[in-house]
């Protein structure tokens, strides 16, 4: 293989050194107008009155819009107003926008509007949620419209429950003779993707809704769209340039409702709306809180042989995506081990925070923590060492999932593997403690991980081929280029089929819903196996179609023929044959007679065998593959202050194959990153009244440069046998395990069990009894 | 972006400055000193300032002044605080300002906008505090030199239309021995969960704290506890912890009682590193 | 007064424009003069998306007011060049989805004009100023420091 592996370098990567590169807020003109909401200072009260007129005849102001009379939203039910109606039920949440001529004058006008409240009691935890008799969020929670994987509980504030029913609990129980049960907590944060989300919207007078957005799903926006407001599917034409940053809070479908909505309100002149960072964090959803209950069973040799889960999700005032990352929760429960005997009641709970929005690792470095926190508490209570605990738990193929999904070598990676290379790169054998000072340590913590990918069952994703007339190829696909390279990808893998230079194929960055192929969302770290799969059948399509008209030019058989180099051949004499320059737009005979035309090859791909788990038992399989990583952390930790460095970090992801070295280390670098500002600092602080304290980056605070700890990242090679080229998703699994590995070394350092995050000093020195001991 | 208009003058003498406060005053417009500016532009965009005119005095002469005369060392107000940190004159600011904010927006703020700031942590400030300097204002009567500690209490005391011009420091100072420790939330980026310098002079400790109140001090019997030779050193923290000033912050950054167990911590770590008999 | 017509010195072209008072350096180079490079992440200081370079020096143009930057040289990411930051940004895989990427190679750049030998230390205390949430900060320290070690 000549270009799968290699380092190729993005394909915008110039665009993006030279500032030229475009983001949705960059586009400007004239006309547009500027969107400003006005949003909920409290978690939850009833809106009393809204005083606009004064707005209103400010000047600029063009139209004010409040919530009545719009539709209900939602992307599983539809329980959420695109502007606050009546009730708003949590801090941030829309209540009103201005639409006017600048910023300025939106914003001052936006100032105006008085708004009335009677503040109401706050739910301000999914536990608190979850007591019966407590506040509703949604009253009306039975009347809402849904999907068919919902299931919520009208009456209480469950939004969905979904379980998990595997072998038989309580034999479970009863080969168990050491058990271990714990409980975690920790609450909804944020993405801080570094642009903030932005959408404009332009009405056409035939009736076109043009929508550009820094979107995941350029393509569910267009369905949703067109779903709640009864608009045609066809006239409305959704654009993503490039996307700065994402990390699945740009999945969600909420500014360009409002940019519709806005756009509407004023004649379908073009107007944007661009969050500030402290919308972004507030009014836009946000990433999932959770509080969990783990108990694990084993018998003497340490081998689990029952787990009881609870996990309720904190999804915040609206379900949203919650719900769907509720169910993917239940079915990767376990964390990456085989148990015979699973039962698991994964709630969607309503909150007053607010709303969750899918979060790189969708639940899965979430329930991790929870997990790998108890593993090590078994571990702990069993006597064995924790990594070999996970060693001899690891799933396997032979092994089923809690979904009782019968996995092989294809389907699963080699987790052991992993962990022992895992066990090599932290140094396992010096010890999990090592003395540096009298006062300072250095300390680790391991933890393993699996991800499925439960995308909805049908989603396709779709690839067109164009050639140019130099023989250079044109790739259109629908993965947006959120940072992850999958574009760039994707050409190599097309250059390595058709054995050319991939600097002859040209990548569209930007994606519209209008002539760009449908891919279904760009999350999940399903970019690179859906569209990759689109894409070598379009690439066996312009094969097809080369050999086709190159057949009566050479006069030979098109089995006889080969094509790369650009050029199309003799398979036994590749001297005789056309260049694709020649050939790729129509075949000029001599006496000027053509044949052919342009060549223009299409692929699809659509998943295939994914089924829907049964509502009782959690039966079915959620999604293509299991890819599986060991993770480890090591911090310097000071015995007298609690502070902590992190020196390193080591992600073992079995990746199937390197498509693209340097890129597929960045994505696991960066990922690692995020989880570990996730693990160690990132929180949203409530108040009593529901609000969120620190919502701008000077009290939210991502990791810095020089706070990373250097890092460590190899990969185990089990390949996917259905994939392209065999490689497994990887976008998001460098995230995953740090919650849990940074969780158990600083657990092991301090001497006392972490239940909660973020993990700061402070926390660790009330978890020793500070509070208590504390005079003040 | 801020959505509200005002007036802007950038005047190049003080005299002009001081005319300008006064008129303005007169006409009743709301009026600011903008000396890095950085508080009007982010409080601002969040309705937590507003102005109806502000006064720019970077280009005032006696803004700018850096350098040592026989006795002091004599800083402008409008000086950034990367450029203070450059010239190094004052090692102890040096330390405090290079751990203020970030590198970059340090070349924006001033050493005076810190001091006068809304953002109560006034880092800045704990130098001269530990020094005794002298602060130097302009006014429409005048100018005034004053001991920073008849004028800071928790915050300058300005008076409307007043500019703080500049501030002095004894040289015999800025070779004293010194430690600056800055602890925040967690690892090394954010506002301080509490900023502590102590200064030795001669055999005795200086100590100013920002974080641990909504204001920055220096307080008297704290250091005298400190310095008190007859209790051993956990003695002389505890005793400190029960005469702090309050309230005691209890926010994002920390609670009050865990701000409490890291002063400890910092109060020991200083009585060490700096070795104050115990 | 509210508004003034400027002049305003940007990657060494000369610009009137008619701003507000109120106005950033940041909006003004994006909205009145195309320069869409600088990047708005939190206009309040925090991140460094928008960071130009000011008569040398780092600014980050959301803390500037446009009125304020009156007679002094701007550099923006437009203005650069081939520079060997920018190569090595490229080479190193520095950048994912690129929208912190002006405003680091903005830092970058005065840091290496600043202190051709900075060390670590000094990188650290320059680039934290910046955030990038895409990668994990080990691409952009070996971007910088195969600048600064070439020199
Ligand atoms: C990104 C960022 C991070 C920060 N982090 C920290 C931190 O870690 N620690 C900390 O202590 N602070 C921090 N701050 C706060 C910052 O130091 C203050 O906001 C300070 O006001 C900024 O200085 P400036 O020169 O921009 O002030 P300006 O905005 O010019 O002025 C601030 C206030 O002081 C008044 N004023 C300024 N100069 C004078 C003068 N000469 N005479 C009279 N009044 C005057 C102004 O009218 C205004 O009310 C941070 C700020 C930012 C933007
Ligand atoms: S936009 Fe200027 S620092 Fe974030
Ligand atoms: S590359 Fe995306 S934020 Fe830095």
């Amino acid at each position: 293989m000549k270009v799968i592996g290699k380092s190729v370098i993005r394909k915008e990567a110039f665009d993006k050194v030279n500032g030229r590169a475009l983001y949705t807020n960059d586009y400007h003109s004239v006309s547009m107008l500027s969107a400003k909401l006005v949003i909920s200072p409290y978690g939850h009260a009833r809106i009393i009155s809204i005083e606009y007129k004064d707005a209103l005849n400010m000047p600029g102001v063009r139209a004010i819009l409040t919530g009545a009379h719009l539709p209900l939203t939602g992307e599983s039910l539809r329980d959420r107003p695109p502007l606050a109606y009546d009730k708003v039920r949590y801090h941030g949440e829309a209540i009103a926008m201005v639409v006017a001529d600048t910023p300025s004058q939106a914003k001052n006008a936006a100032d105006r509007i008085t708004i009335q409240y009677e503040l109401l009691p706050v739910v301000n935890s999914p536990t608190e949620a979850f007591q019966p008799g407590t506040i509703l969020v949604h009253p009306k929670l039975g009347d809402y419209v849904k999907e068919q994987d919902m299931n919520p509980v009208p009456g209480t504030n469950i939004a969905s429950h979904v379980k998990i029913r595997k072998g038989n609990i309580e034999e479970g129980w009863k080969e168990s003779e050491t058990t271990v049960e714990a409980s975690f907590s920790f609450a909804p944060s944020d993405h801080v993707a570094m642009e903030t989300r932005c959408s404009i919207a332009e009405i056409s007078p035939d009736g076109n809704v043009h929508i550009m957005t820094s979107s995941q799903a350029p393509f569910m926006v267009k369905q949703l769209i067109a779903a709640y407001f009864h608009e045609d599917l066809g006239k409305i034409i959704v654009t993503t340039p490039l996307v700065g940053g994402a990390y699945g809070g740009k999945a969600s479908v909420q500014l360009e409702l409002l940019a519709y909505l806005a756009s509407k309100a004023v004649g379908g002149k073009p107007v944007k709306i661009l969050n500030t960072r402290e919308e972004d964090i507030l009014t836009s959803p946000c990433h999932i809180g959770l509080d969990a209950k783990i108990k694990f069973g084993a018998d003497q040799n340490g081998m689990l042989k029952a787990a009881e889960i609870q996990y309720l999700w904190d999804g915040g005032a609206y379900s949203d995506k919650a719900a769907d990352m509720t169910r993917a929760a239940a079915a990767d429960c376990t964390g990456p081990y085989h148990i015979d005997n699973v039962w698991c009641d994964s709630y969607c709970m309503y909150t007053n925070h607010p709303y969750a929005a899918p979060f790189r690792g969708f639940s899965h470095s979430e329930l991790s923590f929870a997990i790998e926190r108890t593993l090590n508490l078994l571990a702990e209570k069993l006597k064995i060492d924790p990594l070999e605990l996970r060693r001899q738990n690891a799933i396997l193929p032979g092994n089923t999932t809690p979904t009782q999904v019968l996995l092989n070598k294809s389907s699963v990676g080699n987790l052991p593997k992993c962990i022992d290379r895992l066990k090599e790169l932290i140094q396992w054998e010096e010890g999990q403690v090592v003395e540096v000072s009298d006062r300072t340590i250095r300390a680790k913590g391991i933890s393993c991980s699996w991800k499925t990918s439960t995308i909805e069952a049908n989603a396709p994703s779709g690839v067109i081929l164009t050639f140019n007339r130099d023989g250079s190829i044109n790739l259109m696909s629908g993965v947006i280029e959120i940072g992850t390279g999958t574009k760039t990808v994707l050409a190599q893998i097309l250059a390595e089929r058709l054995k050319m230079d991939v600097d002859k194929i040209h990548v569209r960055m930007e994606v519209d819903t209008q002539t760009t192929p449908e891919h279904w969302k760009t999350v999940a770290s399903r970019g690179t196996f859906m569209a990759g799969k689109a894409l070598l059948e379009a690439a066996e399509d312009v094969i097809k179609q080369i050999k086709e008209v190159a057949s009566p030019v050479l006069r030979a058989e098109k089995n006889d023929l080969e094509v790369a180099n650009s050029r199309v051949f003799l398979k036994d004499n590749p001297s005789i044959g056309v260049d694709f320059k020649d050939i790729v737009y129509g075949y000029q005979f001599p006496n000027g007679n053509s044949i052919g035309g342009q060549i223009i090859g299409r692929g699809n791909y659509i998943l295939r065998r994914i089924s829907r788990m049964n509502p009782e038992t959690g039966e079915g399989r959620p999604g293509p593959e299991w890819t599986v990583g060991a993770y480890g952390v090591e911090v310097e930790f000071d015995k007298i202050d609690y502070t902590y460095r992190l020196l390193r970090a080591v992600s073992v992801i079995d990746i199937g194959t390197v498509l693209n070295e340097k890129a597929a280390k960045g994505q696991v670098m960066g990922a690692m990153s995020i989880g570990l500002a996730f693990a160690g600092r990132e929180t949203f602080y409530f108040d009593e009244f529901g609000r969120v304290l620190n919502p701008q980056l000077r009290t939210y605070r991502p990791l810095r440069y020089g706070e990373n700890p250097e890092y460590l990242v190899d990969f185990v090679l089990t390949p996917q046998l259905d994939a392209p080229y065999g490689a497994r998703g990887v976008g998001e699994h460098g995230l995953l395990g740090m919650p849990g590995a940074l969780g158990n070394a600083l657990s092991t350092a301090a001497g006392v069990s972490l239940h909660h995050l973020p993990l700061t000093p402070e926390l660790i020195w009330r978890t020793k009894g500070g509070e208590e001991n504390a005079f003040l | 972006m801020l959505s509200f208009d005002f007036d802007y003058y950038k005047p190049v003498t003080l005299k002009e400055a001081v005319q300008l406060l006064e008129t303005l005053e007169q006409q009743e417009k709301k009026t600011m000193v903008f000396s890095g500016g950085t508080e009007l532009i982010t409080l601002g965009r969040i309705d937590l300032s507003i102005t109806e005119a502000v006064i720019d005095i970077k280009d005032i002469q006696e803004c700018r002044v850096m350098g040592l005369n026989e006795k002091n060392l004599v800083l402008g107000s409008a000086l950034s605080l990367t450029k203070i940190e450059k010239a190094n004159l004052f090692p102890l600011l040096t330390k405090v300002s290079s751990e203020i904010a970030d590198h970059t927006a340090r070349g924006k703020i001033t050493l005076g906008g810190n001091i006068c700031a809304k953002i109560f942590y006034r880092e800045a400030v704990l130098p001269f505090l530990l020094t005794d300097s002298q602060v130097i204002i302009a006014g429409a009567k005048g100018i005034k030199v004053l001991s920073i500690h008849d004028i800071f209490h928790e915050e300058l005391q300005l008076e409307k239309g007043d500019i703080l011009l500049q501030l002095e420091t004894e040289k015999s100072f800025l070779g004293s021995p010194f430690l600056c420790i800055k602890r925040r939330q967690q690892w090394n980026s954010g506002y301080p969960l509490i900023t502590i310098c102590a200064l030795k002079v001669g055999n005795e400790i200086r100590v100013a704290i920002s974080g641990f109140c909504p204001f920055p001090f220096r307080s008297k019997v704290v250091e005298e506890i400190l310095n008190n030779d007859r209790l051993s050193l956990e003695e002389r923290i505890n005793t400190v912890i029960e005469v702090l000033p309050g309230p005691i912050l209890n926010d994002v950054e920390g609670s009050s009682k865990y701000r409490v167990f890291v002063l400890k911590n910092l109060l020991r770590e200083i009585m060490m590193s700096l070795k104050v008999e115990v | 007064m509210k508004t003034h017509t400027i002049v305003l010195n940007v990657n060494r072209e000369i610009h009137m424009v008619t701003v507000r008072s109120a106005d950033t350096l940041l909006y003004v180079l994006r909205s009145k003069l195309g320069l869409t490079g600088a990047k708005p992440g939190c206009l309040n200081g925090d991140c460094g998306a928008c960071t130009v370079n000011v008569d040398g020096w780092p600014m980050k143009s959301c803390l500037m007011l446009a009125v304020e930057a009156v007679g002094k040289k701007i550099t923006t990411i437009e203005g650069l060049k081939d520079t060997p930051i920018q190569q090595a940004f490229v080479e190193n895989f520095a950048f994912q989805c690129g929208y912190c990427t002006p405003g680091f190679i903005m830092n970058c750049h005065s840091l290496i004009e600043q202190h051709p030998d900075a060390d670590d230390e000094k990188i650290r205390e320059w680039l934290e100023s910046n955030i990038c949430r895409c990668t994990g900060y080990e691409e952009i320290k070996n971007a910088i420091k195969s600048v600064l070690n070439k020199d």
